[in-house]
C-alpha cells in the first residue's frame, strides 16, 4: 500500500483510514470507471442542467420546420411536427434516468433483503426461494400490459398523469426484476454463513442483526454492485420497451424509449430521430455498467492498491 | 493428576455433554438418524490451566469446543463456567455470558473478515459489548491489545490481507483478549501455520496465560505441541473420551489401546522405544457408530466383551480416567 510508508513515523494514533476513502482512491485508479463516470456524469448533468440552458420547449411545434436535420438552429434536427429533437431527448432523459433509477433501487432493495433473509435463515430458505421462483417464471411483458391496463388509471388519478405513470413504471419494473439479485446474494451469504468470521462475531454475541450488517453485507455488496448496474440498464431499457410498444407514458411526454417508438416510422427520412435517443440509452447503460466494474473492484480490499 | 483437577478451583467443568446432528433425507426431510458428533463427553478444567484435546480428523475434538462456549445448542448434558450452568442458557442472558469465554480459530485466513481493517476486527467485541468506553478509549485498547500480541499498534488501519498468516492469527487472539476472558477455546490455533511460526503462536499463548491467568482448551492434532503446552490430556474417538490424564502420566504409560497408538505415531528422531501400532481399517460413521466400546472394531484387544458393553469412564488408582475394559 502506498501510503503504509508515510503513515509509519506517525508516534500518535494515526486517523482511522475511511472505508470510503480508500474505495475512492481505488476507483480512481480504474480507468474504463472514471471514463464510464465522466460519461454518466455529463449525460446526468446534461438532463438536469440542459433544459434550462437550451430554453426551446420540447413540446412546442414549428410546421414550417418539420423533419429538419442537423443545423445550428436544432442541433439534433426536428421531428415530423418540428419539435427540437435535442429538447426533446434531454428531457426524455430525466424520465428515462429517473426510471432507470430508482427501478434499480427498488429492485436491490428487494432482491437484496430477500436474497439475505434466505441465505441468513434456514428456515425462510425454502419459502422465499419457492417465491423467487414463482416470479421468475412469470412472463413479464404480458404482465406488465395487464397491470398498466389495470392500474394506469386509478393511478393517474391520484397522482397525476405523469407521476401515476412514473410510479407504476418504477414499481412494476422493480417487482419484476429483483429475482436475479436475490437468487446471487442468496448463494453468496450461505457460503459467508459457514466462514469462521461469522462464527467469530458469534462467539463475541454479536447480535445477529449486526452480523449480517457488518459481516454479511459488505462482503456480498460487489455481486449486488454488478447487479445495481445491469439493472439500471435493463430498467431503462424495460422503460424503453413500454414506451416503444406505446404503454409507458403518455405521447406528448418524451423519453427516451418514446422518441425511439416515434421516430422509428421516420428513420430512412430523419435518422437522427433514432440515433440520438438509441446512443444516449447506449451510452447511459455503458457507462454505467463500467462505474459498476470499477465499483465492485474497488470495493473489495484485496484488489484495492493493485 | 486427578481427573477433577484439584491442584486449583475448576472453572470449567463439563457434565455428559452430548451434541448430535440429525441426518435429514427423503422428500418429506424425516429425520432418519443423528451423527453423535460429541457423546456423553465429561472433563473438568482448572483455573490457569491447560486442557489438551487430542485426537483424529471428525473425533469430535472441534464440536467439544464449539459446544462448550455455546456455538452450539448441546444435545444433553451440563456445562457449568464459573459454576453458572450455561448448557440451557439463550439469548441475551447467553450473550450476556459471552465476553468471559471466547475462541481463537483454526484458519486465520477465514477468521478475519476480509472488509474490515484489523482495528475494526479487534474492536468488534469492545463494540459489542462495551458500549461504556469511548470511542478514543477503545482505539486505545485495540492499540494496547496490538502491543500486547507483539504487533505494531499502527498496523490497526490496515487490512487483514496485507498480513502473514502467524500474524493474522495474533490479531485473532488479540480479538479474543478484548474483553478479557477467564476462559479461551483454541480450536487448533497452530494447525494452518508453518512449524516455526507455530513455536511463536504456542509462546505467545503460554505468555500470555502466565500474565493474564487465562484458563485454555487446547484443541490439536499435533501431539508433541499438546504436550508442549498442555497440563492435562484429553484423547478422543468417536466423539467419546477415552482417556483423560495428566500430560507426563499419559505421554508416558498411555492406558487406553487408542492412546497408545496415537502416541506411537508421533515421529521422533531418535531411535524409537516402542514399537509402531499401526491400527487396520478407518474410522466408523458417527451415525452408525459400533455397538459396546466404539473403538472395538480397530483395537487390536478387542475381545466380544466389547461388542456387548459399553466401557465405563473409569477413574484409574492415579486418578486418571479411562473408557477400556482391560486398563489398570
Amino acid at each position: 500500500m502506498t501510503d503504509a510508508t508515510a503513515s509509519a513515523p506517525v508516534a500518535a494514533a494515526p486517523a482511522h483510514r475511511s472505508l470510503w476513502a480508500d474505495v475512492w482512491r481505488q476507483f480512481r485508479a480504474h480507468r474504463g470507471a472514471m471514463i464510464g463516470a465522466g460519461v454518466f456524469g455529463f449525460i446526468l448533468l446534461a438532463v438536469i442542467f440542459g433544459p434550462m440552458l437550451w430554453t426551446i420547449d420540447p413540446g412546442e411545434t414549428n410546421l414550417r420546420a418539420r423533419n429538419q436535420p442537423m443545423s445550428w438552429a436544432h442541433p439534433f434536427g426536428t421531428d415530423n411536427v418540428g419539435r427540437d429533437m435535442l429538447a426533446q431527448v434531454l428531457a426524455g432523459g430525466r424520465v428515462s434516468l429517473a426510471v432507470g433509477i430508482t427501478a434499480m433501487a427498488v429492485s436491490m432493495l428487494i432482491g437484496a433483503a430477500i436474497g439475505v433473509l434466505a441465505g441468513y435463515f434456514r428456515r425462510l430458505d425454502g419459502p422465499l426461494m419457492r417465491l423467487t421462483e414463482l416470479f421468475l417464471a412469470l412472463p413479464i411483458l404480458p404482465l406488465l400490459l395487464v397491470a398498466i391496463l389495470l392500474f394506469r388509471d386509478t393511478l393517474r388519478a391520484n397522482f397525476g398523469p405523469e407521476a401515476g405513470v412514473f410510479l407504476l413504471i418504477v414499481l412494476i419494473i422493480g417487482i419484476t426484476s429483483w429475482m436475479q439479485t436475490a437468487r446471487i446474494v442468496r448463494g453468496e451469504v450461505q457460503t459467508l454463513k459457514e466462514r469462521e468470521f461469522v462464527l467469530a462475531a458469534q462467539s463475541i454475541g454479536t447480535k445477529e442483526g449486526r452480523v449480517i450488517t457488518r459481516h454479511i453485507l459488505p462482503n456480498v455488496l460487489s455481486p449486488i454492485m454488478v447487479s445495481a448496474t445491469i439493472g439500471i440498464a435493463a430498467a431503462i431499457i424495460t422503460e424503453s420497451t413500454l414506451s416503444f410498444l406505446g404503454l409507458g407514458f403518455p405521447p406528448d411526454f418524451p423519453t427516451w424509449g418514446r422518441l425511439l417508438f416515434d421516430g422509428k416510422d421516420f428513420m430512412t427520412r430523419s435518422p437522427g430521430r433514432v440515433i440520438w435517443p438509441g446512443l444516449f440509452i447506449s451510452l447511459t447503460v455503458l457507462s454505467v455498467n463500467f462505474i459498476g466494474d470499477g465499483l465492485r473492484d474497488a470495493m473489495d480490499p484485496r484488489i484495492r492498491g493493485r | 493428576m486427578p481427573l477433577d483437577a484439584a491442584k486449583t478451583e475448576t472453572l470449567v467443568s463439563v457434565r455428559g455433554l452430548s451434541m448430535h446432528f440429525p441426518i435429514y433425507a427423503g422428500i418429506f426431510r424425516r429425520q432418519v438418524g443423528v451423527i453423535k458428533a460429541v457423546d456423553d463427553v465429561s472433563f473438568d478444567i482448572g483455573r490457569g490451566e491447560t486442557l489438551g484435546v487430542v485426537g483424529e480428523s471428525g473425533c469430535g475434538k472441534s464440536t467439544t469446543g464449539r459446544a462448550v462456549i455455546r456455538l452450539y445448542k448441546p444435545t444433553a448434558g451440563s456445562i457449568f463456567i464459573d459454576g453458572k450452568d450455561i448448557s440451557k442458557t439463550e439469548g441475551d442472558a447467553l450473550r450476556r455470558l459471552r465476553p468471559s469465554m471466547q475462541m481463537i480459530f483454526q484458519d486465520p485466513q477465514a477468521c478475519l473478515n476480509p472488509r474490515m481493517t484489523v482495528g475494526s476486527i479487534i474492536a468488534e467485541p469492545l463494540d459489542e459489548h462495551r458500549r461504556d468506553m469511548s470511542r478514543a478509549e477503545r482505539q486505545e485498547k485495540v492499540r494496547a491489545l496490538l502491543d500486547q500480541v507483539g504487533m505494531n499498534p499502527d498496523f490497526a488501519n490496515r487490512y487483514p490481507h496485507e498480513f502473514s498468516g502467524g500474524q493474522r492469527q495474533r490479531i485473532g487472539i488479540a480479538r479474543a483478549l478484548a474483553l478479557d476472558p477467564k476462559f479461551i477455546v483454541c480450536d487448533e490455533p497452530i494447525a494452518a501455520l508453518d512449524v516455526s511460526i507455530q513455536a511463536q503462536v504456542v509462546n505467545l499463548l503460554e505468555d500470555l496465560q502466565d500474565r493474564l491467568g487465562l484458563t485454555y482448551l487446547f484443541i490439536s492434532h499435533d501431539l508433541s505441541m499438546v504436550r508442549h503446552i498442555a497440563d492435562r490430556v484429553a484423547v478422543m474417538y468417536l466423539g467419546k473420551l477415552v482417556e483423560l490424564a495428566s500430560r507426563d502420566a499419559l505421554y508416558e504409560s498411555p492406558r487406553h489401546p487408542y492412546t497408545k497408538a496415537l502416541l506411537s505415531a508421533v515421529p521422533t528422531v531418535e531411535k524409537r522405544s516402542v514399537e509402531r501400532i499401526i491400527l487396520q481399517g478407518d474410522v466408523p460413521s458417527p451415525a452408525n457408530p459400533p455397538s459396546g466400546c466404539v473403538f472395538r472394531t480397530r483395537c487390536p484387544m478387542a475381545e466380544a466383551r466389547c461388542a456387548a458393553e459399553v466401557p465405563a469412564f473409569r477413574k484409574l488408582a492415579d486418578g486418571r480416567g479411562v473408557a477400556c475394559h482391560f486398563a489398570a
